[in-house]
């Protein structure tokens, strides 16, 4: 019995500073969490313009001679290719936060490859060796170290490895960000952009996104499907308000894409910061709040163990008495 | 006069929403002024001061760097990577930057990309210091 009484002791122990581990980086979260969330509040207006304002010119676009408005020219391959901008934490112990997020981007990634493979390609990389087939076929720019982590793993290309810690990157780092995809998207080394991030929706949830950035019709498509969504017609109207850009539309792009692929990588990672610790707070919560219910179940049985133990004992006493 | 809706963002929150008669800001090729019933617009900005003529009449001056600016269907918006109204700006730290970049373009051997640095940081100094004035 005594041992038993021991081991049950230990355990509560150990359960009681795990717990306090938790709590502590549920502390430690929340507080965090204050002040990316004022950052992404802050920075939400504009994110929302800029893609908007971007949408609407895609949508009104007639003028196709930027190298940003179209997908690019050149061989299928190229021009078939994704770059995904993956923005996680730099830390585990968020919950699914991570792992969510790599889930949705590997579907997004998959969908694409089964949209444009030929079907004996599409086969394999729903077969077995599926793993092995679709690497390759994407690039990404991992920001944050869990994300640099997976696809090291996975053996993915990566574009830069520069942006490791999703904590310290400001504005400068996005827009330094956005010149280098630039400038690889104009050499041609793939003919999509998109933006793979964990939106902050509330406190209590935060949901994996992924927003196509470049080519600009990528951006009409998505519009339309919105509209579809509404049930509004999706027939693609004749456009009427031409925009007029000056100098010309050419040089025009050329000064705002980078300009807008930076604010909206910028409005990525400061939703995805806030997710991060959102999620981080709620599975340390959670924790918590399991370790709590955990010592109460182990103090019961120690009580329970330590009463029978002293049940033996009185009995053995009585017992000797009455044989002298 | 007549009014048009103007936004004013920047990655660090948006700093006006509401109606305006004029806005005159530098872009990549020359100062521009747009007036309500703009047709659909889009243009790039470049670096340099700008000014609001708001619905009241009062004028309100700011330094701009980088950025867009479109009209859409009568309303404007401005995305600047910086926008700095005039009695925001810091004069000392801007005249101090202004020094440190001009030592850095007198120093010998720079890279390419050092000197690139330091040019954008002094003309964003002068910029300021100029609408400061």
């Amino acid at each position: 019995m005594a041992a038993n009484m021991k081991a049950v002791k230990l355990r509560i122990k150990s359960v009681q500073s795990t717990m306090q581990i938790t709590k502590a980086m549920e502390l430690v979260a929340s507080s965090k969490l204050r002040r990316a969330k004022d950052r992404s509040d802050q920075c939400r207006p504009y994110f929302r313009e800029l893609h908007q304002t971007l949408a609407d010119i895609a949508e009104g676009n007639t003028d196709f001679s930027s190298v940003y408005a179209k997908p690019a020219a050149g061989s299928r391959s190229q021009a078939d290719r994704y770059c995904y901008v993956v923005i996680a934490g730099d830390r585990g112990l968020a919950g699914g936060y991570n792992s969510n997020l790599f889930k949705k981007l590997e579907a997004a990634a998959s969908q694409n490859l089964a949209g444009e493979d030929s079907p004996a390609n599409t086969g394999t990389a729903a077969g077995t060796d599926g793993k092995a087939a679709n690497t390759g076929d994407y690039v990404v720019l991992p920001i944050g170290k869990k994300a640099v982590e997976y696809f090291q793993r996975r053996g993915v290309e990566i574009l830069t490895e520069d942006f490791a810690t999703v904590a310290d990157v400001s504005v400068a780092d996005c827009f330094e960000i956005a010149r280098l995809l630039c400038r690889e998207y104009r050499e041609g080394q793939f003919g999509h952009i998109e933006l793979c991030y964990t939106e902050f929706v509330s406190m209590l949830s935060q949901r994996p996104q992924i927003a196509p950035m470049l080519p600009l019709t990528d951006l009409e498509s998505d519009a339309d499907q919105a509209d579809a969504g509404d049930g509004a017609a999706s027939e693609k109207k004749p456009v009427r308000d031409l925009i007029l850009y000056e100098p010309d539309s050419t040089e025009v792009f050329d000064a705002i894409v980078p300009e807008y692929l930076g604010g909206l990588i910028y409005g990525g990672v400061c939703d995805a910061l806030a997710s991060e610790l959102a999620a981080r707070r709620n599975a340390m919560e959670a924790a918590t709040s399991n370790a709590e219910e955990m010592i109460g179940k182990l103090n019961l049985s120690y009580n329970r163990a330590r009463q029978s133990s002293i049940t033996t004992e009185i009995t053995e006493i009585v017992a000797g008495a009455e044989g002298v | 006069m007549s009014s048009f809706p103007l936004r004013i963002g920047t990655p660090d929150g948006l700093l006006f929403e509401g109606e305006a008669e004029r806005i005159v800001c530098r872009t990549i090729t020359g100062d521009l002024a747009i007036l309500a019933g703009h047709c659909n617009y889009c243009t790039a900005i470049g670096m340099g001061e700008a000014h609001v003529v708001l619905g009241d009449g009062t004028t309100r001056y700011a330094a701009c760097i980088g950025g867009m600016l479109s009209v859409m269907n009568g309303t404007c918006r401005v995305l600047a990577t910086t926008w700095e109204w005039k009695e925001d700006i810091d004069k000392d730290r801007a005249e101090n930057a202004k020094k440190r970049a001009e030592e850095r373009l007198a120093r010998q051997g720079l890279t390419d990309q050092e000197y690139a640095n330091a040019t954008a940081k002094l003309h964003r100094a002068l910029v300021r210091l100029s609408v400061k004035q």
